[in-house]
């Protein structure tokens, strides 16, 4: 079998003497699609945020694509990167925010060109053709001069995908995606991200959609008290928990 | 009620408070035009025959001599101290933005060293009154009587002049003015560098930017916005702040009308001279900061406030087309 494309093992870390993560073990398998489920401050968006070196994790081994994020071993000793290096990484990990985070100051069109431009040194003709390609993707190709503030929640989300996949992404987080949204805004973002799994991304996905879990997911994992306490297959582990804990988060979300 | 679907005529609330305020107000106001306009009895008398008999009144001169105003508006003098007073503004506004700028970095930068650095500039230059700090590098020769350009703390020098040569009225002015308006900048700049949401940082970062391409491309632009309403207030602050500059011996457009004053006495027409320069400069500068607000509000509001012109011409449009439906349905009546 390849190289996963993420490797969790043991990874600690901890926020003011606080332990968010208290030695997480995860594997994600190319071309899978794996949810993170758990109560809120269980430490999935911790999780989600170390695997792109948002933020440093204190203790065990993180690997993207084979490859230690923001670190280096030489010889027995690790040495942190610098922050070209991070940089570069981070470059090909799409990542998606619960509140879209869309640069205000810039169009839709211009929101998806600029970390291609800037980041990628493509021009400027080619990032357009791009962004407009995956505007259509997405179902905004007539949205493009537009600025975020006016248009939808949901329309905002689906950029913002757009904006990440311009980048050309071997793997893509999710943080909460759908969860500053509008009911009848969600399927829409819940759309183009199976249309996006189909295709065969490696998608990391933080959620409280169960059925897109259900739905879409290889693997779940139910994070608790920052520990990973049941994962499997989400139709299983979803379905007949083992776990207590699992078994009352679940009747509180559905 | 209306059953019959006839318009219903509403009469509005009389403000009775808000017309004795007009009045009182507009009584005032006359009062101020016309003092404006008015002679002032001067003590002298001047007498003349008038058939065969004596008569004298009292001579009066024009309270506001506008004409010698008028004369000494667009002097020689008058303009060129206008100019050195655009030109200090400018370069010390430029030079405030760009340091104020680094040191709000600075002041955000995780690098303890930096902050504590930017925080004591901010400390010290904000704490000391700009005239002494004006007149400290005026003379500051006294301290440090010459520049060399080379290596630290050896005899390594490449190039050394004389710190009078370099340190002109104009450049200590310069100086002066641009590095205490940069105290003031980085707490403003610093400002709106907070107020843009975290959330855009780690947008740029999650892109691969770097910290620097995020300040640049994403943060910078976005903190504009809060920035410059309060940078055009510091512009018209700094415009008469240079008229300070005069205790340095630099010829502002405050230091030309004294100059003139100094030989005829005419204090009140030239000081009315410089007011209303500055007032006309103040007038263009908040012209120019509307725009510049418009153009860097883009993105923040769903559709930008329509600018004075376009607002006209929908008054203009709106009054016209009630005056001719009006005439249309008195057409109607005939």
């Amino acid at each position: 079998m390849s190289v996963p494309m993420v490797e969790v093992r043991a990874v600690h870390k901890s926020y003011n003497g606080v332990e968010v993560l208290k030695g997480v073990d995860l594997t994600v398998v190319r071309g899978e699609v794996t949810c993170l489920i758990g109560p809120s401050g269980s430490g999935k968006s911790t999780l989600l945020r170390c695997i792109n070196h948002l933020e440093k994790h204190d203790k065990g081994e993180l690997r993207v694509d084979g490859e230690l994020v923001g670190y280096e071993m030489r010889g027995d000793k690790l040495y942190e990167r610098n922050d070209r290096q991070i940089c570069a990484e981070r470059a090909r990990i799409g990542m998606v925010f619960q509140r879209f985070n869309l640069f205000q100051h810039l169009t839709v069109l211009e929101n998806i060109t600029i970390g291609q431009i800037k980041v990628k040194g493509v021009s400027p003709e080619a990032a357009r053709v791009k962004a407009r390609e995956l505007l259509a993707r997405v179902g905004l190709d007539n949205k493009e001069s537009q600025y975020p503030a006016q248009i939808s929640g949901g329309q905002q989300q689906r950029v913002a995908i757009a904006r990440a996949l311009a980048m050309e992404p071997k793997l893509m987080l999710f943080d909460e995606p759908t969860s500053a949204l509008d009911p009848e805004l969600v399927g829409e973002v819940l759309d183009v991200m199976k249309d996006l799994a189909r295709s065969g991304m490696t998608m990391i996905v933080v959620t409280h959609e169960m059925n897109f879990a259900k739905e879409v997911a290889n693997t779940v994992y139910f994070l608790d008290g920052g520990v990973i306490e049941e994962s499997g297959d989400p139709r299983e582990v979803l379905t007949a928990p083992s776990s207590e804990r699992l078994r009352s988060f679940l009747s509180k979300v559905l | 009620m209306t059953t019959n679907g006839d318009a219903v005529k509403v009469v509005p609330v009389r403000h009775v408070g808000q017309w004795v305020g007009a009045a009182v107000v507009v009584v005032l106001i006359s009062m101020l035009v016309h003092t404006l306009f008015s002679k002032l009895p001067t003590g002298n008398y001047a007498c003349h025959v008038v058939s065969g008999v004596r008569k004298c009144h009292q001579t009066s001169v024009w309270r506001f001599t506008w004409t010698t105003v008028g004369r000494y508006f667009t002097s020689t003098e008058i303009l060129h101290g206008l100019l050195t007073t655009l030109e200090l503004t400018v370069l010390a506004m430029v030079v405030g933005v760009v340091l104020g700028i680094i040191i709000a970095i600075m002041r955000l930068s995780p690098n303890r060293l930096l902050s504590a650095t930017a925080w004591t500039y901010t400390w010290f230059f904000r704490g000391t009154p700009v005239l002494v700090q004006l007149l400290v590098w005026y003379n500051i020769a006294i301290l440090y009587p010459s520049l060399s350009i080379g290596l630290p703390f050896t005899n390594l020098t490449l190039a050394h002049f004389g710190t009078n040569t370099v340190f002109s009225a104009f450049v200590a002015a310069t100086i002066g003015l641009g590095l205490n308006e940069a105290a003031y900048m980085s707490e403003i700049a610093r400002a709106g560098l907070i107020a843009v949401d975290e959330g855009q940082t780690e947008a740029a970062t999650s892109l691969g930017m770097t910290r620097r391409q995020s300040l640049r491309y994403v943060v910078l632009p976005q903190a504009m916005r809060v920035i410059i309403p309060p940078t055009g207030n510091e512009v018209i602050s700094m415009l008469k702040t240079t008229s300070l500059v005069s205790v340095v011996g630099v010829v502002d457009l405050l230091g030309a009308a004294q100059n003139i004053v100094a030989a005829n006495f005419l204090i009140m027409p030239l000081f009315i001279v410089a007011s209303i320069w500055y007032l006309i400069v103040t007038t263009v500068l908040s012209v120019g900061q509307f725009y510049l607000e418009r153009r860097f509000a883009k993105g923040a509001l769903r559709s930008p406030p329509p600018t004075p012109l376009q607002r006209l011409r929908v008054d203009v449009g709106g009054i016209l087309s009630k005056f001719r439906s009006r005439r249309g349905s008195l057409g109607a009546v005939r």
